[in-house]
């Protein structure tokens, strides 16, 4: 019974949230657009014009700009790799009867806790180090030499670096979507002599399409945005080598203190976002309807 | 019935799980401890044996007032959790018990603010930041991560309070129950552990977001992110120390977060996933 009043007192309520998100969303976003268009820099903050698209054609036509973005594209799609097929294996492996399946499970979704410079700190210097690390252990162990990580493969290792940390992420959704699966289902598979492949691909795989979908979305936004990680690994390189964009925006912005440039490259991110986003609304969208 | 396991296999599929478990938990192990190494040891090879000296521990508060950081990281992930509680939980009720023909789009739009790539609002925010001297505030910080995580927060609170039936509510009313007496008797018991859930994984994120809080700080204000993040330059080979102050940045959090498994997958699927 929704009458008037409590409608108006619905909207008093909610009007907070939304006030603030709105501007939260449009001041900052109109900001970055009308920077993108001015010639504006921070060591020389009198003289800001209009420059028209020169920050964009500036930006599309820095090799580092193709770079970056490609970069970008590499993390995403190598962590999203890893993390989804390795979590698929591990929600079947802790789906499994076990002693101790509690102390597992919290080892396994432990990474995910772990602040983004915690994580590359200590793979970059105890796991991944060329002179100390376990990794070089290891090599020294089966006398090989060790591989220097952040200078040989600085990509692979911040993509190995993020991957850890959005494992436990994939694989706690997937187990979460794997246990709800019904018992009985899988029983009559069993009893119809279906073996372990088929009652994956035709059982498991379809029930977890959903999950896995929202992993994928889900993580791609937060991996559009790695940051933390390459400021205390690599910084960046060596050369552009693992800069990603939301990087060459900082480089740009706060360590070449162009504003003009910075904002152009802030917009090219947002339409980035954008694209994955609309199919993240799309598959949360439809679970409102249900 | 129960698929009957034998315990042969049962015995197996320990073993094997136990061994991946180990090695994706090792770095972590094996920063706690480092911790409990000396600098040389630390650096002379592989070794799970630490000689268990706290020496780390102590030179992390001595030479870099550890405290200080993490003080400042209660603060502000505590300060904007709460923050955004208080602004969320009218506008997730609001939606949950009186839904409109927009509530839907609403809720669907603040979803979207959460896509925007923080990057892309760098220079604005660093330029509102300098110019209201919020730069290196824990107020600004406080407010900035409140931001950032409301819509997560609006979210999960309305997954929450959407399962409380309205039939509750009639029957108080029915009894005679005031609109006083209907929220603190009624609805607050149910909706206490959604909140509390929501604020456990809310201080869960803040405590780890590291773009603003790396950016947005330089020394004042800089919580465990900046703190350990600084640790990056080359300024020798601490590593027992950088173990330290790592395995006391990460266990309150560790903690928090293997309580609150489950209600991590539906805060961050947006209840897609439950």
């Amino acid at each position: 019974m929704a009458t008037r009043q409590t409608r108006t007192l619905a909207r008093f309520m909610m009007a907070p949230s939304v006030l603030l998100l709105l501007v939260w969303m449009i001041v900052p976003l109109a900001m970055t657009l009308w920077f993108s268009f001015q010639n504006y820099n921070l060591l020389n903050p009198a003289n800001v014009s209009f420059d028209g698209l020169f920050n964009y054609r500036f930006f599309y036509t820095d090799p580092a700009f193709f770079q970056s973005i490609w970069n970008t594209l590499l993390i995403v799609v190598g962590v999203l790799a890893i993390t989804v097929i390795g979590g698929i294996a591990l929600a079947l492996l802790l789906d499994q009867p076990m002693f101790g399946q509690g102390i597992v499970r919290i080892l396994v979704i432990s990474p995910f806790f772990v602040m983004p410079p915690v994580a590359a700190l200590v793979w970059k210097n105890m796991i991944m180090h060329p002179g100390y690390g376990v990794f070089a252990d290891i090599a020294k162990f089966f006398g090989r030499t060790p591989i220097d990580w952040f200078a040989q493969f600085p990509l692979l290792s911040i993509i190995i670096i993020v991957a850890w940390q959005w494992l436990p992420f994939a694989t706690l959704i997937l187990l979460t979507s794997l246990q709800s699966l019904d018992g009985e289902q899988k029983e009559a598979a069993e009893m119809d002599g279906a073996g372990f492949a088929s009652r994956f691909i035709y059982l498991v795989l379809p029930h977890m399409a959903r999950a896995i979908t929202v992993v994928i979305l889900i993580q791609t936004i937060f991996l559009l945005g790695v940051y933390a990680e390459i400021l205390v690994t690599t910084n960046g390189g060596p050369g552009y080598a693992s800069t990603n964009l939301p990087f060459l925006i900082y480089r740009t912005a706060l360590l070449g203190y162009d504003v003009g440039g910075a904002s152009a490259g802030g917009v090219i991110a947002v339409i980035l976002a954008n694209i994955v986003a609309f199919f993240l609304m799309r598959a949360v969208g439809k679970n409102l309807d249900r | 019935m129960a698929r009957a396991v034998t315990t042969q296999r049962k015995a197996i599929t320990t073993v094997f799980a136990w061994a991946v478990a180990f090695l994706i938990f090792f770095p972590i192990l094996y920063a706690i401890i480092t911790s409990f190494k000396t600098e040389a040891e630390a650096i002379a090879g592989f070794s799970l044996i630490p000689s268990g000296t706290l020496e780390s521990y102590k030179a992390v508060e001595a030479q870099n007032s550890y405290f200080k950081f993490f003080v400042n990281s209660v603060i502000i992930s505590v300060g904007s959790t709460i923050l955004a509680l208080l602004v969320a939980v009218p506008a997730a009720w609001s939606m949950a018990f009186s839904p409109t023909r927009r509530t839907k789009d609403i809720l669907m739009w603040m979803l979207s603010t959460k896509m925007m790539p923080a990057v892309a609002v760098l220079v604005p925010m660093y330029l509102i930041f300098r110019d209201w001297n919020l730069l290196d505030t824990r107020l600004g910080l406080t407010v900035m991560l409140m931001l950032i995580n409301l819509p997560i927060v609006v979210w999960m609170l309305y997954t929450y309070f959407r399962e409380i039936p309205g039939e509750i509510l009639e029957a108080a009313r029915m009894d005679g129950a005031s609109l006083f007496n209907e929220i603190v008797y009624v609805l607050t018991p149910i909706a206490v552990p959604g909140i509390a859930s929501t604020m456990l994984l809310n201080i869960i994120l803040a405590w780890n977001e590291a773009f603003w809080t790396i950016r947005l700080t330089t020394t004042n204000a800089a919580p465990l992110t900046a703190f350990i993040a600084s640790f990056s330059s080359p300024q020798g080979l601490f590593w027992a120390k950088l173990s330290a102050a790592s395995t006391l940045a990460i266990a309150p959090i560790l903690i928090m977060g293997w309580f609150s498994q489950r209600q991590l997958v539906r805060g961050l699927t947006f209840g897609a996933v439950k």
